[in-house]
């Protein structure tokens, strides 16, 4: 992976006003705290976290739905951040794309599924109607749908077929990356494994790039190159994915992976972690781990860990590697 | 790598015309659907009574409910089931049309406060100080200002009942612009126009169309108060309403006059009702089966 | 368990109202949840698994859906036939039920210690001071910290996991006998998860109860179940102890799952697939339901609906050319 990223993320901050604090006042919600990483060409990244982690966010903010408030994002070369946000994001929007978690709320059920398809390329312009229709066949047929599903309507397909229906959606403008937020947590198991291996087959064939969200790791181990885990809204740990599934550092890392329950029904699982994900309205001081953290020491109660680097490649936010 | 994997293409059996067999098997929608249907053919067949509804014949005068006069006559001598058909055509008219009137200036200005912030607080605050007065005296008072005719009626009504229909279209708006096929759209680059016209607007319509039956409901009971009042269609031509106005004097010795009309009236807010409750239960989706 | 079971579902066939008439949602169904015993259900979505445990506490809505066939013994008692009034002294007492959302399942306006106090008021006709004292004791069991306190709170300011937590507590108030649990950690994290499917392992050995287990998820089953029924699409397709079950599955479909199932250890390959999708509830499917997605399928499988058949003693296998290899049926 020597090639030049085309994503390029630093230090990115997100804060969301909401109404919650004491007394029904307005506070601010730290949703993302100082995020770094990059992508390549042909990569998929993989962000992974448990609910209110920030990963969907993260997400949102990659394909222009939000602007932060902090730090700067840079696609394929062009700043989405600051004052070359508006000139930034129409120079690359139809070079992204987005793959949500519920392929019933992806669809507009008042649309024909070939209209849903053929949107993207609408909005850009360009194309007759009949080359539109006849992308739109290729892209059924490239998803592994008939070519006269396009006639129909999303309430006559399942919820795996809707599923590739917003993939051929996302494919209609030949993006170069995608965002897939939890694109198979909504589908059962038979499904989920046929929606990976068509994400895997369609980027070996377009060179795409993926920032997968997800929060089954182990559906991430299946397509992803490297990982990112987030805690809290923030990076704990980055590494290609064989380091971090057989050798994780980070404590979360490990109490995570830990959690996740396997088709073993031999296997001795270590101690459960106690506690639950802080709220992001008053987190933590220092290490927002440090609540749950079976290794704390006390500058974890002080001090916030920096991402660093401990082996080429890999990342890790942790007093423990310091 | 092998080449892309085509899971078996089977799709499920086509599930066409769903809306409406599952409305033909609403019961209440059944029901109100002839009752409305039946209304709107009497209507429409007035013409075949041939007697001109305005036409006095003083030989006539007051006959009770016979073969001959099927609902009686009334002072003028003039024919009360040709009154009451045309006044079908009236009294129909004017709920449809203030029905789509309000219907549609409520769903443009319900999805522009939900589509543009800035819009929204003052356009809802307005809408809160209309709906503060009851919509039949706010109707009252513009037909009073507008001079008494059937346009005024029409429009006053329409004004009235915009407000509600506004509420209506502005929360579901809300709701469908969260969406992940808005967001999707969103992403895309899709211009404000597009998100609501293409988007929003045919997503937020289901409520609103199950309002509209009863705004058509409530417009023929509205006239009917309003001609009542004075300041509803004005006579010679007939209105359910202004039939049973002018029957009020002869309330004792000639009952018919007043009461065909307000049966007219009953039956077609009737099966307004049950028909806007079956499209409600089955368009809703919170009231759907597993 | 050579014992007579707790409960005993023989032969279970459920349908639904739709609105293109009677769709089948369960067709004979059969299976024991033995005393004390962890049973885990797993299937996919229209499997019927909800089905089945709603059908044990005759949850169903009255009007659309009715029970075509099949008896549920409770207790010397077959439960679709009971009365109306002996179902609601079941519900809750002998049987109690855990559900996905606990986000939904409480109700707002009111506080932890009225939502316990409300069964054992009811079932065991505690005063308001005895239930409440009560009420404490079981957040104490479902380790909640700082119990006296909290009960007094609202909902709103529980976490997902800490309802869940109550909701269990309210389950287990009158000490059932049998404990159902509909997917209760699908709508949870991982870690809050595994302290949930801890929580439940510890209960059930502490009260004695049986628990029956409903989950998608077959690594949960693995690891907290004794006894596993997989369904498909309305029918029981395997029945087996945990470890025959992960080792030596025998239904195709059983297979499948287990391979569509990504790894968190060993290599990392390409996932298999199952091709197809899961019929339609209104879907007829002649023979095996299975057989349209099936890599073993014959003729037979195409036509002729298979029986349920013991392979061993605690192992039965609804598949044709499986069980016939065995010299079974």
């Amino acid at each position: 992976m020597a090639a030049e990223p085309i994503i390029e993320v630093r230090d990115l901050d997100m804060a969301f006003p909401v109404r919650g604090g004491p007394g029904g006042k307005t506070v601010i919600q730290q949703v993302l705290h100082k995020l770094n990483f990059d992508i390549a060409p042909g990569e998929t990244l993989g962000l992974v976290g448990e609910s209110g982690s920030g990963k969907s966010t993260a997400g949102r903010i990659l394909v222009g739905l939000y602007e932060p408030t902090g730090g700067s994002v840079k696609l394929f070369g062009q700043s989405i951040t600051g004052a070359q946000r508006q000139h930034g994001l129409a120079a690359v929007r139809s070079r992204l794309q987005f793959v949500f978690q519920d392929p019933h709320a992806a669809l507009n059920p008042r649309m024909r599924v070939g209209d849903s398809i053929a949107e993207p390329i609408a909005i850009a312009g360009g194309r007759t109607r009949r080359d539109r229709a006849d992308r739109v066949r290729e892209l059924l047929e490239m998803v592994g749908l008939p070519r006269d599903g396009a006639e129909r309507f999303p309430h006559e397909f399942s919820g795996g077929q809707r599923q590739r229906i917003v993939i051929a959606r996302a494919l209609a403008l030949q993006p170069g990356f995608i965002v897939c937020d939890e694109p198979v947590s909504a589908l059962d198991v038979s499904i989920q494994a046929q929606i990976v291996n068509l994400l895997m087959d369609l980027q070996q064939k377009f060179g795409l790039s993926y920032l997968f969200i997800a929060h089954d790791l182990a559906v991430v181990r299946a397509i992803a190159h490297r990982v990112a885990v987030l805690y809290a809204g923030s990076i704990v740990e980055v590494a290609p994915k064989d380091e971090l599934y057989g050798d994780p550092q980070h404590p979360y890392t490990r109490a995570l992976l830990d959690a996740v329950p396997r088709a073993d029904p031999d296997r001795v699982r270590g101690p459960v972690l106690g506690g639950e994900v802080p709220s992001l309205l008053a987190p933590p001081p220092g290490c927002r781990f440090h609540t749950r953290c079976p290794h704390v020491m006390p500058r974890c109660r002080t001090d916030i860990p920096a991402l660093r680097v401990t082996t080429p490649g890999r990342h890790v936010a942790c007093h423990l590697y310091a | 790598m092998t080449d892309v994997v085509i899971a078996a293409p089977i799709l499920a059996p086509r599930k066409r015309f769903q809306l409406i067999r599952r409305l033909l098997a609403h019961r209440s929608f059944r029901i109100g659907i002839v009752l409305v249907t039946v209304l709107a053919i009497a209507a429409i067949l007035a013409p075949l009574t041939g007697i001109e509804p305005s036409a006095m014949r003083v030989r006539f005068r007051f006959r009770p409910p016979s073969p001959e006069f099927l609902m009686g006559s009334d002072n003028f001598g003039r024919d009360i089931l040709t009154r009451v058909l045309y006044g079908a055509r009236v009294s129909l008219w004017i709920g449809l049309v203030v029905a789509l009137l309000s219907g549609i200036v409520g769903a443009v200005i319900g999805v522009f406060a939900a589509q543009f912030r800035a819009f929204d607080a003052p356009v809802m605050r307005l809408m809160d100080a209309m709906m503060s007065f009851p919509a039949i005296l706010l109707a009252l008072g513009i037909t009073a200002a507008l001079g008494p005719r059937m346009e005024s009626v029409i429009i006053a009504l329409s004004v009235a009942y915009v407000p509600a229909g506004v509420r209506i279209v502005r929360a579901s708006a809300l709701v469908v612009r969260e969406l992940d096929y808005v967001q999707a759209a969103r992403i895309a680059g899709a211009s404000n126009a597009r998100i609501m016209f293409h988007h929003i607007l045919p997503n937020s319509f289901g409520p609103l169309l199950v309002h509209m039956t009863f705004v058509f409901a409530y417009s023929i009971l509205a006239e009917a108060a309003l001609s009542f009042l004075g300041v509803g269609v004005q006579p010679p031509t007939p209105s359910w309403g202004n039939i049973i106005a002018e029957g009020r004097d002869f309330a004792t010795e000639a009952w018919w006059i007043m009461v065909f009309p307000g049966i007219g009236i009953s039956l077609a807010a009737l099966g307004l009702n049950l028909l806007g409750d079956g499209l409600r239960d089955v368009l809703d989706p919170r009231l759907k089966g597993a | 368990m050579a014992s007579e079971p707790l409960v005993s579902i023989e032969n279970l066939t459920v349908q639904f109202r739709t609105d293109r008439g009677w769709a089948t949602a369960t067709e004979s169904v059969s299976f024991d949840i033995g005393d004390g015993d962890c049973l885990g259900v797993v299937g996919e979505s229209g499997s019927g698994k909800s089905v089945t445990a709603l059908s044990i506490l005759r949850l169903h809505a009255r009007g659309t859906s009715r029970f075509n066939s099949g008896t549920i013994r409770y207790d010397g008692r077959d439960l679709l036939r009971a009365s109306e009034r002996d179902m609601r002294a079941i519900r809750g007492r002998d049987i109690a039920m855990v559900f996905q959302d606990p986000m939904s399942s409480l109700n707002p306006v009111l506080t932890i210690c009225d939502q316990i106090s409300e069964t054992l008021m009811l079932h065991r006709g505690l005063s308001r001071i005895e239930a409440r004292k009560r009420a404490i004791e079981l957040l104490d069991l479902v380790r909640i910290a700082d119990a006296a306190r909290r009960v007094d709170e609202y909902p709103h300011r529980f976490s997902g996991g800490m309802r869940q937590r109550v909701m269990i507590a309210i389950a287990i108030a009158c000490r059932p006998r049998l404990l159902i649990a509909d997917e209760p950690t699908t709508a949870l994290d991982v870690t809050i998860q595994a302290q949930i499917l801890e929580l439940l392992r510890d209960l059930r050995t502490e009260l004695n109860m049986a628990v029956m287990l409903i989950s998608h998820d077959l690594g949960v089953i693995a690891e907290f179940a004794r006894r596993v029924v997989v369904m498909y699409a309305g029918r029981v397709v395997e029945d087996a102890p945990v470890d025959v079950l992960f080792r030596k599955a025998m239904h195709p479909y059983t297979e499948g799952l287990m391979a569509s199932m990504p790894a968190l250890d060993g290599p990392v390959r390409r996932l298999y697939s199952i091709p197809g999708r899961i019929p339609d509830i209104n879907e007829q499917v002649a023979g095996c339901r299975f057989s349209p997605r099936c890599g073993h399928a014959e003729a037979v499988c195409l036509t002729a609906m298979p029986d349920l058949v013991p392979v061993s003693p605690d192992h039965r296998v609804r598949c044709a050319p499986r069980t016939r290899t065995t010299g079974a049926g």
